[in-house]
């Protein structure tokens, strides 16, 4: 840390900060959708939002972060930054930190991200918050988002605080014991603020043309060495499509009996909707003892327990046998014909109706919302 | 060669979790475990212990209940336990504990050839911020999310994981690795080891152990050394009965959709 | 008289309860349909310290206490009886007996393999002639300078067909009764020994029981345990000691088929109700809760006695097992009641856990060996 460089000077930090993850030279999604938060977030504080690029000839990458909203991009470029190593992106990023003093420094919560954030902050000795799924620093903003989004009595509490600012301090908010609890963290005391933000929870903005030619790409001075790097980058490999199973998986599809009138089709069905979520297809014992589906995409008493974070029943009854191996899933949806079917007394989102019209409505819908991220 | 093991107690989010009438966390109705990342870790460095016959010493700060999971660990093989704990350490943030954890690792002192091994994140802060941190503390070299580890010499090979593949970087000792469950399946504690556990040694560390050390002092360490505080907590709002949609045709599928995609379930 | 585990205790039962849900249960219905061998489960047992529970590690055992090891017992049996019954049998009818009765050369040759798992154990009493009334052996072991040549067969031997060494008994001298009969070390092997024909059982179907078959066997000298005509004693003191792995087992079923009955009730509705809302599921419950504890009781309070070296290890022995196997036929048949026709269905394993039960109220000493042995005691004559 540079010899004159204060954490806790609050006044001397000014603008928001984005770390823009690069692999490869591919810029990673979580980028942009950062860089929209921010934005709403720089205007909330009437500042400027900027982006941190590091990588080896990365300029080519910045002018697409100015279209979602950025106002410049700071970009490092350097052979040595071509692979992220922990010790090499840290300096950089600190150094450059040290000099123009964000006061509030976004991530992404990749694994990259949650290596490099905790890292930074240590060295920077300032807050971090991670896995963020919220951040407000308007306080009526946030008021409304805690109206909906909790158990709390909004309206009959304070906010007010004798430590800091309510109202100019960023407000993180995320999920802490497994998800059973929200916690809003605040860093009032030392800057930058950080955070890192999961893939896929903030909204990417529509991209503006215009905003994308008005970016500034700024190269800032910094060092680095060989020397400065304490790890070596052999390779960087992509693995093939994982082989999932139902126990570990986060979504499950299941057929039951309602697929009898087109064995084939309803796993068809089941497969797509399986496919579109990144899951995989289970199924209820009737389908597997009629030999329409191997034993292992059982799921029940004789079958596999699950715990998937979405479990999609399609078509199956919901006998006990059935419920005992998937109703402590997060969120159980189920279609059937029956409205009296007992599977519908488990689950979270009920629909009554034919699982072969449904399904593929809900493939398309599914697919619509995800697109409008 | 030793290695030092981080491990955390904390209570178990993942199986029945109660929600007081007044939305807080019943706290109690959860059983403390240890935290699987940490079994990981200890299993990692129990097979080093196999290999080389190296000292294993695990690390946790906490309150005193914390002795229990250091001896379940001592009878899974660990040698030495070293109990953080004091009053004034409480409340601290990640920074402020990885603060305090490197200075007690500091303290017992960490050699050129050995090893630092932590789990990825707890299941109770679910931050994956300490391991990081105390590796900036101790000016170690980290590599994190290892899903594959092999050691030759001083020289460890890291099959890093990301989400989408993996790195497979070199590191030398001393230095700090952060694991994840792929990398092993941990051992259960043996019959004998259980009956060996309560004579194996366990230091506590406290405030007047750890004081004079550069890395503590008032405002690094507890609520006050802090950099983050909580400004407020609540539960989501909490499941109630089941939800059936209207219609069975486009609107419908739609609806339920968007009602996923806000919660971000998709 | 402390009623609390001590903290090793506690630790372990942890782990037992662990490894028999992650390790044992996957397999357990399936090892009772296929009337299997959990070969698999033999090395992850050793690794653990399963086979040797109860002795010192200067030959290979743990290091631990009677009471760890029924605990290892009930937790095992909760899951898989037959897993049960391989390691009670392996323990305590086997490496016992070579640990009490053993000389040192005999101890050191056999036990380590014993005790790490290694080897499997077994332990052939019973003869088609000689069930309850043991003396009753037809077998013989004839001496020929430096060997025993033995002939006759055992029948319903645990292990039979994956057990390495066997403590078999045989008439060394007819004419002496009781103190006539002798004890030896026999390995698979020895020449003349060989395994017969598989019994198909009503319950721990897993369990390899079969006869084992002497034709001119010969056995060494050196493996005669105990003296010539102390056969019957090292027999009878070894069931004796065996009798509290029976109990553990007949509690750990017990306690298994009600875990079970207080989760199915819980969820199972008939009448617009659950099951364990009505009072006749509450009641019923109840009563096998005060069963299961006092059976529990009675199990820990024999293995703390073996601990202690209490002279009345035999006496609490007996009637643990005679409360204990009766409380698990009893617990295991309701337990089917209450759950109806399902239970009836191998879909739920209940119905197994009743069929395993049946078989703690006859091995290691028939319920009424067991009265007869507490009347005695009491010198009610």
């Amino acid at each position: 840390m540079a010899e004159n460089y204060n954490s806790a000077d609050i006044a001397a930090f000014k603008n928001v900060w984005v770390f823009c993850e690069q692999r490869q030279g591919e810029m990673m999604p979580t980028t942009f959708e950062l860089i929209s938060e921010g934005r709403k977030l720089a205007d909330e504080l009437g500042v400027e939002l900027c982006g941190i690029l590091l990588g080896d000839d990365v300029d080519g990458l910045a002018k697409e972060v100015g279209g979602y909203g950025a106002d410049k991009v700071y970009v490092c470029n350097s052979p040595l930054l071509k692979y992220y190593t922990t010790d090499g992106y840290t300096k950089v990023i600190c150094d450059v930190i040290e000099d123009i003093k964000p006061e509030i420094m976004l991530f992404g919560a990749s694994n990259i991200g949650r290596d490099l954030a905790p890292r930074c902050a240590a060295r920077l000795h300032t807050g971090l918050c991670a896995d963020c799924t919220h951040l407000d620093v308007d306080l009526d903003g946030y008021v409304n988002f805690l109206r909906t989004g909790s158990s709390l009595d909004v309206d009959n509490m304070s906010f007010e605080s004798k430590q800091f600012d309510v109202n100019s301090n960023l407000k993180m908010t995320r999920p802490a014991f497994g998800g059973h609890l929200m916690a809003t963290i605040v860093c009032p005391r030392f800057r930058p603020a950080m955070a890192t933000v999961r893939p896929g929870v903030m909204k990417k903005r529509p991209f503006d043309e215009a905003k994308a030619e008005a970016l500034q790409i700024i190269h800032p001075e910094f060092s680095l060495t060989e020397a400065d790097i304490q790890t070596e980058v052999v390779e960087v490999v992509k693995a093939a499509a994982k082989l999932v199973d139902l126990i570990g998986a986060d979504y499950i599809v299941s057929v039951g009996r309602g697929i009898s009138k087109d064995v084939e089709g309803g796993i068809k069905l089941a497969e797509e909707l399986a496919a579109e979520l990144g899951g995989v297809v289970g199924s209820s014992r009737a389908c597997v003892d009629s030999g329409w589906i191997s034993a292992d995409h059982q799921v029940g008493q004789t079958g596999k327990t699950v715990h998937p974070k979405v479990y999609i029943a399609l078509g199956i009854s919901g006998a006990i046998q059935h419920k005992a191996g998937m109703q402590d899933s997060e969120c159980i949806i189920a279609v059937n014909k029956n409205e009296n079917a007992p599977i519908f007394e488990v689950a979270d989102y009920g629909i009554v109706g034919d699982l072969f019209k449904v399904v593929p409505l809900l493939i398309d819908s599914i697919r619509a919302a995800k697109a409008a991220k | 060669m030793k290695i030092i093991v981080t491990v955390k107690q904390v209570p178990d989010t993942s199986g029945k979790v109660a929600v007081n009438p007044d939305g807080t966390l019943n706290r109690a109705s959860m059983e403390t475990i240890i935290n699987p990342d940490d079994l990981n870790a200890t299993e990692a460095a129990l097979k080093l212990k196999d290999e080389y016959g190296c000292k294993v010493i695990a690390f946790t700060m906490g309150p005193p209940p914390a002795e229990g999971m250091l001896r379940e660990l001592m009878a899974m093989g660990v040698d030495e336990g070293v109990l953080i704990t004091a009053r004034e350490f409480g409340g601290s943030d990640t920074y402020a504990t990885s603060q305090i954890i490197a200075a007690a690792i500091d303290t017992y002192g960490v050699d050129e050839d050995d090893i630092v091994i932590c789990g990825r994140q707890a299941i109770d802060g679910d931050t994956a911020q300490v391991g990081p941190q105390i590796a900036e503390k101790l000016h170690l070299p980290q590599v994190s999310y290892a899903g594959e580890m092999k050691k030759e010499g001083n020289t460890l090979t890291i099959k890093r994981m990301l989400e989408d593949g993996y790195m497979t970087i070199k590191v030398n000792t001393p230095c700090l690795i952060t694991c994840i469950k792929e990398l092993n399946e941990p051992r259960y504690i043996s019959v004998s080891g259980a009956f060996e556990a309560y004579s194996k040694p366990l230091v506590i560390m406290d405030y007047a152990a750890l004081k004079d050390h550069p890395l503590i002092d008032e405002t690094t360490i507890g609520l006050k050394g802090s950099p983050t505080n909580i400004f407020k907590s609540f539960t989501p709002p909490q499941k109630g009965v089941g939800m059936m949609l209207e219609g069975a045709g486009k609107e419908t599928t739609d609806k339920l959709a968007d009602i996923l995609s806000a919660k971000h379930i998709i | 008289m402390d009623f609390k585990l001590t903290n090793e205790l506690k630790m372990l039962q942890k782990m037992y309860r662990s490894f028999a849900e992650n390790e044992v249960k996957p397999i357990a219905a399936e090892v009772d349909e296929e009337e299997r061998f959990p070969k698999e489960t033999i090395p992850k047992l050793a690794r653990y310290g399963f086979m040797g529970i109860p002795y010192p590690k200067e030959y290979g055992g743990q290091g631990g206490t009677a009471l760890a090891y029924a605990m290892a017992i009930e937790e095992i049996s909760k899951v898989c009886a037959t897993t049960g019954t391989i390691v009670a049998a392996h323990t305590s009818l086997c490496c016992n007996p070579i640990f009490d009765w053993g000389t040192e050369e005999q101890k050191r040759k056999y036990l380590p393999d014993l005790l790490s798992g290694r080897k499997l154990g077994g332990f052939g009493l019973t003869e088609p002639n000689a069930g309850s009334d043991a003396s009753r052996q037809q077998t013989t072991a004839v001496l020929e300078g430096d060997h025993y040549v033995m002939n006759g067969s055992k029948c319903f031997i645990t292990n039979a067909t994956e057990a390495d060494v066997f403590i078999v008994m045989a008439m060394t001298d007819p004419s002496k009764g009781n103190k006539g009969i002798s004890a030896f070390i026999v390995e698979r092997n020895f020449p003349g020994f060989s395994v017969g024909k598989h019994e198909k059982k009503m319950g721990i179907r897993g369990s390899a029981t079969c006869d084992l078959i002497f034709e001119d066997c010969i056995i060494p000298k050196e493996n005669l345990l105990g003296k010539e005509g102390q056969g019957f004693k090292v027999a009878m003191q070894t069931l004796d000691g065996g009798r509290v792995g029976v109990a553990a087992q007949a509690l750990g079923i017990a306690e298994g088929a009600l875990d079970e009955v207080v989760k199915y009730t819980g969820e199972r509705q008939q009448f617009g109700k659950r099951l364990a809302q009505f009072q006749n599921t509450q009641f019923q419950i109840a009563d096998m809760k005060a069963r299961c504890d006092a059976a529990q009781l009675l199990v820990y309070r024999a293995a703390a006695a073996k601990d202690d070296h209490d002279p009345n290890l035999g006496f609490y022995s007996s009637i643990a097992k005679l409360y204990a196997s009766e409380t698990a036929s009893d617990v295991t048949r309701r337990v089917v009641q209450l759950f109806g026709g399902y239970g009836y269905t191998r879909e739920y394993p209940v119905e197994r856990m009743m069929r395993d039960a049946k078989i703690t109220e006859i091995y290691e000493g028939t319920s009424e060996v067991q009265r007869m042995v507490i009347a005695a005691r009491m010198g009610v004559r």
